[in-house]
Order: structure tokens, then C-alpha cells, then sequence
């Protein structure tokens, strides 16, 4: 099935945002193959270069505004839990502005999936540093390099409660796909940060190419918290793939 | 027209006390009006609660006190100057001695059945009703009707002291049952009961005074209402929790006071460009900041009237009784919902708080219509009253797209500026509609005949109904509807009188401002009032003769 719109797509050439846009499209395909009606995908962005998905996918969104992707999805699932529902955010968006939702969201484990578009810096705005922005980052804001340390989004959702965490690649599609896949499937609050480069102000394909790792191939237990914080400590390779994943009951059926 | 004064600590009951004896007193027929006062701490400090009632209906509380009843010492030394001649206090003779007043040993009744300290307050309600000439059946019955789990021990408490009144008490009234029982309810309580009878089926909410007793309320009925009541995780977590379970469909309300509300205001702005159905409730007290938290004021008008950046359509109610707040809760849903529009519910704390007996008539359930989508669904088609059909995600074959951005009708971003002009109209042309629909309800509320006129909006009318009893030649105006402003109705009621006071509880003559922004009538007399206590009728009446001599 097509999913395309007619909006045109107004991202930069060699943007990782292509990447991710494909996976994307390909797995609601998929899914709606494997059975979940068209009409009850819902997703949503909040605002930013990453948030123009929701332009350029057609199925029912709620083009948010910046940060609150988390309580507007919580929302729709509060309202019709049959709906599936699935956020694009970016970093600054969900790191900076929209933190406290962020874990709120992992905290009462919503069945919502959350797409973190992670180029570490704010892209539409024209270059700033993010909380992922590595120390030292050049910005329009941090002329002589940023002076803070980034946070960790994987330990961070690991000990907010998120049941299934898990980091992908945009370079690396055909993955992100599956992740994304299994991200939906997973009932309970999903968290995918993806790795995305940005072309124009932090192109980190070079970078991520050489360094990151199917963590999966390898053997990693996903059933295993504290192995999951040790995989997310590494730097030297980057681990993609399921961090942890578990079960536990979903928030909005705690109601009638 | 009688009143009761009963106070003590934080902690010592004197709500429940209020609440319990305006229920006894509606139970025999009364009209009830219950002033809660009380600082913000959770124990200690000074509480006192002001029960005023009569035969006909009564809107306010009045300052002088015909029983007052002390828990503590520090209550008598605050309200002894209040009462009246004739009046009598009666308190806790195993805490405190005092002179001239009658001793009741509550205490004692208490430990007799092992009971808690919170339980004299009751001891001291049995000697009240006593007083009062109150059967005691009456007592027994509201008892078990409030406490239903603990109503024993509570029953034999009120006994104890009802049947020690009779030997130490002289009866100062007779009360018999003289009508049917009414409801008491405090504003709050309406606000989120219109709504429910209206057809609510979420509330979200973060604790803030003097809105929380809606969220506790709708958390302690959400299984007989059939509803979802959310605490998140901060304000601004709470609108846009709420813009997405309206977006997919479901009826929600949201409560929070001015700081809070200062928090929602983005979002506020998204509702209005997404087209979302909202209902918000902004329950006022006195600012700026924290401000005195757990009082009264109504200087959050002109913030709500301009809250959310660029220009959409909403609407501001500002009912001013309970019975009102439970008809333009109800009215705010039902408008959100057909416009798709954020709709403000502007209260007080002394509307919020305070509790009324008043009549509840059933409410029809605000029914939309709603689009079945399709293939060529267009959730923001232009129209010529500017409403869109709504549908909801979920809808077979349709695909509902909402934005925060600028959109074209099929939902999708724009920048095209003849697409931009388009939609601005579109959303704008809906206020025209709901200016149109606002004439046929009450937006103004006008009381009496007379030359001379007193305006007033919120809680403020109840003590100006009160005062205007001692004032002649006066017609009361009482503005509901602040947005869309009801020009034409005010410009009549104000054109031709020869004196016009405007009555409102801030600093700077807010209401008094409005009308003459949108008709161009200056009021020069304004009787304002920042204190953060609210008017009270005597008082008020004494400053009005001086302004209408
Ligand atoms: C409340 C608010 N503050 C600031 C902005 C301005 N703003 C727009 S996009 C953006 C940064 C987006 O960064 P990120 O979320 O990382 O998205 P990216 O553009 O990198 O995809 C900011 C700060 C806004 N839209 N809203
Ligand atoms: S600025 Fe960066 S994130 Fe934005 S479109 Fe261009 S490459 Fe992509
Ligand atoms: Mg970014």
C-alpha cells in the first residue's frame, strides 16, 4: 500500500530522516499485512526537522507541538485504546523540552511506541546543542564547544520502567524496520532512539557506520536489566538492537 | 435569616462540620449558604466555617453569627466581636475554659465511646441542633447519609451532646421541617457534575487550590460516572493529555488554577489551531505568583480573555452560583464540542468552595454530530460557518490528520499565504456562529428593576444579591459570558441608568474595563476588593448606599 501524501518532502538531501522515514512506511506496511486495520494507526510529532513525518505518511496524526508527543499519545490511547499509537521526536524535543513526559510516559508504561529522531543537535532551529550533544559540541550557542555532558537516553528509559528499549540506526533501514516492528508489537511503553545523522549540522554517518553493532547477533540477553545498563554504557562500539524488553501491565487498562 | 460560626484548627473538622450541618439544615428545608475559610497549612492555624441559612433562597454568607462554636480558644477571641445580640457560643469545655460562654465536654463524649479527636466537632453539632430546636431524628438520618461507614459511634457522639444541651442549653430557635430536602453542593462539585451529566467521559488534572476538589471528587465517583480522571505529571502534560483523547473522541475536561493555567497556554493555542474540543476549568485566586493560595479573587479575567498566542476562537464563562456552575459546565462542553474550540470555565474560590442548596435538574447529554470520514475526508474543510465535520482516528477508510502547524484542509502543512488567509478565516467565521448561539442563552443575568444599576460577574454576585435586599431602585447585571461578550444585552441593561457601580473582587476594575472596551460605557464607581476575602453583604451594602446616595 502506498503511503505516501502529496506534501512534499522539504528535508535536506542525505538526510538520515529518509532513513528512518522508509523503515517507518515499511512497517506499518507490513503490519497492516499482518493484520492491524489501516484506520487504526495514529501517529504523532512533536516539532522539528524529524516532525515533518507526519506530513508525509498518510495515515491519522496529530501534528503536535514541541515536546508533549508523550502526553497527546497517552491521550489517544486513554480515549481508544484500539488505536495504535506511535510518536516521532526529536532530540531536542524529548531530551530537552519534553523530558518529564518522557519518563512519565516509560513510569506508567502507556502502549505507546516513541521514535526518538536523535541527531544530537535542534536541526530547525539551525544548530544547537542537544542533551545528546557530545561535550564540546561547536553550536551556533556554544561557539567554543558545549560544556555539558550528554545524557544517556537508553539508562535513563531503562530506569524510568520503559518494557522495551531499544536504539537503531537510520543508516541501517532494513533493521530499523524490524525494531520498529517489534517496537508496536510490544504491549506497554516502547522506546526506539534512533540514531540519525544530520547532514547539514552533525553528520555522523561516517562516525556511526564504522562504529555501531547488532547487539542482538551477539547474543544479548534481553531479559536482563542489568546487562541491558552495561550495553548501554558502551562507547567505544555502539550497540543498536533491544536493549530489554518485558512485560508488564499497560496503563490504560488499569481503567474500564 | 440565621447564622452559624464554627471554628477551630486545621485538622480539628470544621469543613466536615459546615458540610454536615448545612446538610441537617437543607434537610428540613432550608436554603443554605457555607462560607469555608481556612489558611494554607494542613494542621493548626485557624479554620472557621460560616453557615448562613433562611427560608427563602440565600446566595451569601453573612459575617454576623447568631451561634458561634469554638474548638479552640483562638476561634472565640477571633469571631466574639460577630455576634449578635442575642447569640450564644458554645465550645469544647475539655480544652479551654472561658467565660460567659456555655462549656460542652466533647472530649469526654468522645473518649465515652472511643472515639477520635476529630469526632467533637459532632459532639458539639448535637448540642447545636439542640440549640436550634432541631429533632434529633433529623441528626441521626444526615449522619448516616455522610458517614455511612462511621455513622455509630458518630450517632452516639451527637447524642451525648444533644442530650446534654437540654439540661445546660437554652433552645434559642425551633427549626421544623418546613419543605423539601434540597442538595448542597459547593461550586466545584456542580462544575464537575454538569459536566459528567452533560456526557464527560475524561478529567485530567494536577492538584492545585482551589480546583483540586474536582479532581477529588470525579477520582472518588469515577466508577458510578462511568469515567477516567488522570493526575499527570505537570499542567502542561495535563491540556495536551487532554487535546488527545478529545482528538480521538472523548469528552474531557481539564482543572487547574491561574498558575497552572499559565502553564496549559501553548497548548491552549494548539487547541485552537488543531480545532480540539476542550473544556478548561480556571478556578482563581489571588495573584501574582502563589499569591494567598487558599482564598478568593477574580483578577485572572483579562489573562484568560487574551491566554494562547495569535488569534482563535474560545470562549470564557463566568458562572457566578453553584446552580449556575452546574448549567454553564454542562453549556461549556456542549459548546466546546460544536465549535471544536477551547472553552474556559472561569470560577473563584468562593464560587469553588463555598457550598449552596440549589435545585438539580437532569441535563441532557451534549450530542455532536459527527462525520463517518471516507475516502475524500477532509478534517478541516472550509464551511461556511467555519465547523468542520468532525471524525475521529479509528474511522473506517478515512484518514483524520490535526496539526499545530498552519494546514490546508486536508491537514497537511502550509505556508502558501492565500491558504493561510483561508484557514484563519475559516477558524475565525466560528466565533460569529458562537456569538450567534451565545445570544440565545444566558450570557447576561439581570435581577430586579431600578434606575440605578450594579454590575458584577463570578462569585461576587451572591453578597451583591444579598445586599441589594436593603437597597431600592436598583437592577442587579450580572455578566456570565465574557467571551463572546454580550454587548448588545449589557449596552441595554447600562445605557440608560443613572447611576451604574461595578462590583468585582481585584485591584484594577477588570469587568469595569471590558465593558468599556466592547460597548464604551465607563463606570467611574467600582467597589473593588483585593484582599482576597470575599464581599460579604452587610459590608458591601454599607459601600454601595454610599455610591448610590
Ligand atoms: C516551545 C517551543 N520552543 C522552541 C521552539 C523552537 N524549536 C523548533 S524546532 C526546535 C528544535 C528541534 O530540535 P529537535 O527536537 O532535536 O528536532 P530536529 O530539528 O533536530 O529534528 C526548537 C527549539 C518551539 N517550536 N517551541
Ligand atoms: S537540517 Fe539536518 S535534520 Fe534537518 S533536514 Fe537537514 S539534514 Fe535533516
Ligand atoms: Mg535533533
Amino acid at each position: 500500500m502506498k503511503l505516501d501524501t502529496y506534501a512534499e518532502i522539504t528535508w535536506c538531501p542525505g538526510c538520515g530522516n529518509f532513513g528512518i522515514l522508509t523503515s517507518v512506511k515499511n512497517a506499518i506496511n507490513e503490519l497492516i499485512k499482518e493484520g492491524i486495520p489501516k484506520e487504526k494507526f495514529v501517529i504523532a510529532s512533536g516539532i522539528g526537522c524529524h516532525a515533518k513525518i507526519v506530513d508525509y505518511i498518510n495515515v491519522n496524526s496529530f501534528y503536535s507541538i514541541h515536546g508533549r508527543v508523550p502526553p497527546t499519545l497517552t491521550g489517544i490511547k486513554l480515549a481508544n485504546k484500539d488505536l495504535v499509537a506511535i510518536g516521532f521526536v526529536g532530540d531536542g524535543d524529548i531530551y530537552d523540552e519534553g523530558i518529564s513526559h518522557l519518563i512519565h510516559a516509560a513510569k506508567r508504561n502507556t502502549d505507546i511506541t516513541i521514535v526518538v529522531h536523535d541527531n544530537g543537535v535542534f536541526a530547525l532551529t539551525t544548530g544547537q546543542f542537544t542533551a545528546t550533544s557530545p561535550k564540546g559540541f561547536k553550536g551556533k550557542s556554544t561557539p567554543k564547544g558545549s560544556i555539558e555532558n550528554p545524557l544517556n537516553p537508553i539508562k535513563l528509559m531503562l530506569v524510568s520502567g520503559a518494557t522495551f528499549v531499544a536504539r537503531g540506526y537510520a543508516g541501517k533501514p532494513e533493521h530499523l524496520k524490524e525494531l520498529i516492528k517489534k517496537a508496536v508489537k510490544h504491549k506497554g511503553f516502547s522506546f526506539v532512539d534512533v540514531l540519525q545523522p544530520c547532514v547539514a549540522f552533525n553528520n555522523t554517518y561516517n562516525f556511526y557506520n564504522k562504529k555501531v553493532y547488532d547487539l542482538n547477533a551477539e547474543g544479548h540477553d534481553t531479559s536482563n536489566f542489568e546487562q541491558a545498563m552495561k550495553k548501554a554504557d558502551e562507547k567505544e562500539k555502539i550497540p543498536i538492537g533491544i536493549f530489554y524488553e518485558t512485560q508488564a501491565q499497560v496503563f490504560e487498562d488499569h481503567f474500564n | 435569616m440565621k447564622t452559624i460560626t464554627i471554628g477551630g484548627k486545621a485538622g480539628d473538622g470544621i469543613k466536615a462540620a459546615g458540610k454536615l450541618f448545612a446538610n441537617i439544615l437543607s434537610q428540613l428545608g432550608y436554603y443554605v449558604f457555607v462560607l469555608d475559610d481556612y489558611p494554607s497549612l494542613i494542621t493548626g492555624g485557624h479554620n472557621f466555617n460560616k453557615i448562613s441559612f433562611d427560608k427563602k433562597p440565600i446566595f451569601s454568607h453573612y459575617k454576623e453569627t447568631d451561634v458561634l462554636i469554638a474548638l479552640d480558644k483562638k476561634t472565640i477571641d477571633k469571631h466574639k466581636k460577630e455576634l449578635k445580640k442575642n447569640g450564644i457560643i458554645l465550645y469544647d469545655s475539655n480544652s479551654f475554659s472561658y467565660k460567659g460562654a456555655i462549656g460542652i465536654p466533647a472530649q469526654d463524649f468522645v473518649k465515652e465511646v472511643g472515639g477520635i479527636k476529630i469526632m467533637r466537632n459532632v459532639a458539639l453539632l448535637g448540642a447545636l441542633s439542640y440549640a436550634l430546636g432541631i429533632d434529633f431524628k433529623i441528626v441521626k438520618s444526615v449522619l448516616k447519609k455522610v458517614y455511612p461507614e462511621k455513622a455509630d459511634k458518630n450517632i452516639v457522639i451527637a447524642q451525648k451532646g444533644y442530650t446534654f444541651a437540654k439540661e445546660n442549653v437554652k433552645q434559642i430557635l425551633r427549626l421544623k421541617k418546613i419543605g423539601k430536602p434540597k442538595e448542597v453542593m459547593s461550586g466545584n462539585t456542580a462544575i464537575a457534575y454538569g459536566a459528567v451529566r452533560a456526557g464527560l467521559d475524561i478529567y485530567i488534572a494536577y492538584p492545585m487550590t482551589p480546583a483540586t476538589s474536582i479532581l477529588h471528587y470525579l477520582a472518588k465517583n469515577s466508577q458510578k460516572f462511568k469515567l477516567k480522571v488522570v493526575q499527570p505529571e505537570n499542567e502542561i502534560s495535563v491540556i495536551n493529555m487532554a487535546l488527545g483523547s478529545a482528538y480521538a473522541g472523548a469528552k474531557t475536561m481539564i482543572g487547574t488554577s491561574g498558575g497552572g493555567f499559565a502553564l496549559m497556554n501553548e497548548a491552549l493555542s494548539l487547541a485552537g489551531m488543531s480545532e480540539t474540543p476542550i473544556v478548561i476549568v480556571e478556578c482563581q485566586r489571588p495573584g501574582p505568583s502563589t499569591g494567598v493560595p487558599t482564598y478568593t479573587s477574580q483578577a485572572d479575567l483579562n489573562f484568560v480573555l487574551n491566554a494562547g498566542h495569535g488569534e482563535f476562537p474560545k470562549v470564557v464563562i463566568a458562572p457566578g452560583t453553584n446552580e449556575q456552575a452546574y448549567y454553564k459546565s454542562a453549556e461549556a462542553l456542549y459548546l466546546a464540542w460544536k465549535y471544536q474550540v477551547p472553552v474556559i470555565l472561569l470560577s473563584d474560590k468562593h464560587l469553588s468552595e463555598s457550598l449552596k442548596t440549589f435545585e438539580v435538574k437532569n441535563l441532557k447529554k451534549v450530542k455532536i454530530k459527527t462525520s463517518n470520514g471516507g475516502k475524500n475526508y477532509k478534517r478541516y474543510l472550509i464551511t461556511k460557518d467555519g465547523v468542520s465535520p468532525i471524525a475521529f482516528p479509528g474511522t473506517k477508510d478515512s484518514v483524520v490528520k490535526a496539526s499545530s502547524y498552519e494546514h490546508d484542509e486536508f491537514g497537511i502543512t502550509t505556508e502558501e499565504p492565500e491558504v493561510v488567509k483561508k484557514m484563519q478565516q475559516k477558524r475565525l467565521r466560528k466565533m460569529k456562529a458562537i456569538e450567534k448561539e451565545v445570544e440565545k442563552l444566558e450570557a447576561v443575568k439581570v435581577y430586579g428593576k431600578g434606575k440605578n444599576v450594579i454590575v458584577t460577574w463570578g462569585s461576587s454576585i451572591g453578597a451583591v444579591l444579598e445586599a441589594a435586599k436593603g437597597l431600592k431602585n436598583v437592577k442587579i447585571v450580572q455578566i456570565i459570558y465574557m467571551l463572546p461578550f454580550p454587548k448588545k444585552s449589557v449596552e441595554k441593561h447600562l445605557k440608560n441608568a443613572k447611576k451604574i457601580v461595578c462590583v468585582e473582587a481585584n485591584a484594577t476594575g477588570q469587568l469595569a474595563n471590558l465593558i468599556k472596551l466592547n460597548t464604551g460605557i465607563e463606570i467611574k464607581n467600582k467597589i473593588l476588593k483585593y484582599d482576597s476575602r470575599e464581599f460579604e453583604p452587610i459590608e458591601l451594602l454599607n459601600e454601595l448606599k454610599r455610591w448610590l446616595k
